[in-house]
């Protein structure tokens, strides 16, 4: 039997990659978003990628700052532009890794616009939406994903709005790589999230994310152990076909990969359409 | 009543007394604390009006356009870059002349990201065609948000309350709440004069060739500058209803025969007067700040400053590459005057630098310059750093 051997360079170490100087971090105990950080820069480590050649872009809000921990290119931009400012970036130096990393409130209220049309356009861009149901940063008011019903400073007698799906959004507007998953698995999350940044055109990657803190508490969910366990309850492995299985188990959020499909990319119609133009000019 | 109240707390409190039927906003510190409030006495059945958690601020402002324009009388809060966002539609309000309250938490403006106090998000939107109310303390708050929903109706002018961002937003402190009667005494019911109703159709807002714009935009600087006399009889009817100014165009405090006067907009008055009292008890100072920024009150400039040598402008905004904004409309404002003071442009607090009470003695030695100062950062730690990768 081969024994493949792991050499020190080949190890994820969370700290090679992290601006340690910015630490301690600001997340409040029992966050979700650590665990997300983790898994997203095991998978980059894991393809390979230098930070060097790696951009990190982020909004406003809680998974906003994760972009500062990051030890690579990284920009944190106004409040839901960081898809935006991305496509900027990836049309300008289309030789890096572009990876966005945004919230519920970023990237699905303030921005949602933004999102649609990266979806749309099918630039080879990452989006990791870090889903926490609340803007945590501004002290937990209700946001696009707030189940109904749920508590917040804002719906202090229960949302009375649905909440967004933000992969049927993104599937919706033409994405061609859309996933979900939890931070209950940091593995599966790696793996899901290194499929997103390999894919070739507009990726997209829900995490769902828990706020003990601000969310969790207003609505007697219990601490970060019981809030990733209700995780466990709620989630469905891909392998398991993503149905419902009522009234067993309920089945607020399928996980796993719901479009992987080929479209030609952004910057490569771009180049074929301009090499066309400039054939018929010299025709 | 007479209470301990958080400052955003008091706001909300007044705001609902004043009976609005659409609230609309979205999350930004260090306004966040009021719409939360609002949300809190809906849900406790003290209020009847509909709290939209809305997308982002440039929804909100649409949302609490469209309410006003359709006969509800509506409210909205936002700070720094929620106020910038807005910025296409405060214009629209303006423009079409919608009675409407903003309460605008004042906060610092990105990049790099801040969210503590200063006055660069009212100075960005200062010429949006809104009346702009800057606030000394929370009495002054509660009083001037409550006066706003009265003056944005008699002049179909948006009011923008601006209130220092925590500073005076999260600042407890003991104020008197009016009642319900007293305000429903001084409000009346909403009305709008040109409020959509399928039964009397009309458009606002739509599209203008230039034979017509000029005379729209000439008579909205008319109107704004006229509307100083609501401003004022809104003050005055307030006096005579709960026996206490908040302050007219502009706040005044020192000596006839003083012959330095120090000018400022927001708490920062308060912090002014203290140092005066403590530090220099006996020393003839005139405090000024100015409550009303928009409309420009220049008469009531003028005369506030007559008899004065000096005259320091205190802010807390800068306009780069020009220097201080409010310096540069005061001087606007006194040229040609006779025997007008010098005047000495200061920026101090931005991004939330603590002014503290030992300003007053560096504010007051510009009065001893041989040229007028015409802008100085007063509160630098240092010197500024070079310009990013060198002179070139």
């Amino acid at each position: 039997m081969n024994e493949i051997a792991l050499t020190s360079a080949d190890r994820f170490d969370i700290r090679d990659w992290l601006r340690l100087e910015m630490f301690p971090h600001f997340l409040c105990p029992g966050c979700g978003h650590g665990l997300a950080l983790r898994a997203f820069l095991w998978a980059v480590h894991e393809l390979g990628i230098d930070r060097d050649a790696l951009a990190v872009i982020s909004g406003i809000g809680c998974a906003g700052r994760l972009s500062a921990y990051v030890d690579a290119n990284t920009f944190h931009v106004t409040h839901g532009r960081p898809l935006a400012f991305a496509t900027g970036l990836k049309l300008a130096r289309p030789d890096l890794t572009v990876v966005v990393i945004t919230g519920d409130g970023d990237g699905l209220a303030i921005g949602g616009n933004h999102l649609i049309h990266a979806c749309r356009r099918n630039l080879d861009l990452t989006c990791l939406l870090l889903n926490n149901e609340v803007y945590g940063m501004t002290g937990g008011q209700v946001s696009p994903t707030t189940a109904a019903e749920r508590y917040t400073t804002t719906t202090p007698a229960g949302n009375c709005e649905p909440g967004f799906d933000a992969c049927k959004l993104a599937e919706g507007a033409g994405a061609t790589f859309v996933g979900r998953e939890a931070t209950l698995q940091v593995p599966t999350l790696k793996n899901l999230i290194r499929e997103a940044i390999a894919h070739k055109g507009f990726s997209f990657v829900e995490v769902i994310s828990d706020c003990t803190e601000i969310f969790g508490r207003k609505n007697a969910l219990g601490n970060s152990p019981e809030m990733v366990l209700r995780q466990k309850a709620g989630m469905r492995p891909d392998n398991w076909g993503n149905k419902v299985d009522r009234p067993f188990r309920p089945n607020p959020f399928p996980t796993g990969v719901f479009v992987r499909k080929t479209r030609p990319e952004y910057l490569e119609l771009y180049e074929a359409m301009t090499a066309a133009a400039r054939r018929e000019e010299r025709d | 009543m007479r209470a301990a109240f958080e400052g955003s707390q008091a706001i909300a409190r007044a705001v609902v007394r004043c009976r609005p039927q659409v609230v609309a906003a979205y999350p930004i510190t260090p306004q966040t604390h009021i719409v939360e409030g609002i949300a809190k006495l809906v849900a406790d059945g003290e209020a009847d009006c509909e709290v939209v958690s809305v997308e982002s601020e440039f929804a909100a402002a649409s949302v609490v356009l469209g309410a006003a324009a359709a006969g509800s009388r509506a409210y909205t809060a936002t700070a720094s870059q929620g106020v910038l966002l807005m910025a296409e539609v405060l214009y629209n309000i303006a423009g079409m002349r919608v009675p409407l309250v903003l309460t605008c938490a004042n906060r610092a403006v990105s990049a790099p990201i801040n969210i503590w106090n200063d006055h660069q998000d009212a100075m960005a939107v200062r010429d949006a065609g809104w009346i702009q109310l800057f606030c000394t303390d929370n009495q002054d708050a509660i009083d001037t948000t409550i006066q706003a929903f009265r003056i944005t109706q008699d002049t179909e002018l948006p009011v923008m309350v601006c209130v220092d961002g925590f500073i005076l937003t999260h600042l407890f402190e003991p104020v008197d709440l009016p009642s319900q009667e007293q305000i429903d005494m001084f409000l009346p019911p909403y009305r709008f004069s040109r409020t959509l109703d399928p039964r009397r159709p009309l458009t606002l807002g739509t599209l203008v060739g230039p034979e017509h714009y000029t005379e729209v935009r000439a008579q909205l600087h008319g109107d704004l500058e006229a509307s100083i006399t609501e401003i004022l009889k809104a003050d005055a009817d307030w006096a005579d209803l709960v026996g206490r100014r908040a302050g007219g165009l502009i706040k005044l405090d020192g000596p006839h025969r003083a012959k330095i006067g120090i000018l400022t907009l927001g708490s920062v008055y308060g912090t002014l007067q203290e140092a005066a009292r403590e530090l220099l008890p006996g020393t003839p100072l005139r405090l000024m700040a100015l409550r009303c920024f928009r409309p420009f009150p220049a008469e009531a400039l003028r005369r506030a400053v007559e008899g004065l040598a000096d005259l320091i402008v205190l802010e807390r905004a800068i306009g780069p590459g020009a220097g201080g904004i409010l310096a540069t409309e005061v001087r606007a404002a006194l040229a040609g005057l006779r025997d007008a003071p010098r005047v000495h442009g200061a920026v101090a607090g931005l991004g939330g630098r603590d002014i503290p009470l030992g300003i007053l003695s560096r504010l007051l030695r510009l009065a001893e310059a041989a040229e007028p100062v015409r802008c100085t950062v007063i509160d630098l730690r240092s010197a500024p750093p070079a310009r990013p990768g060198g002179a070139k």
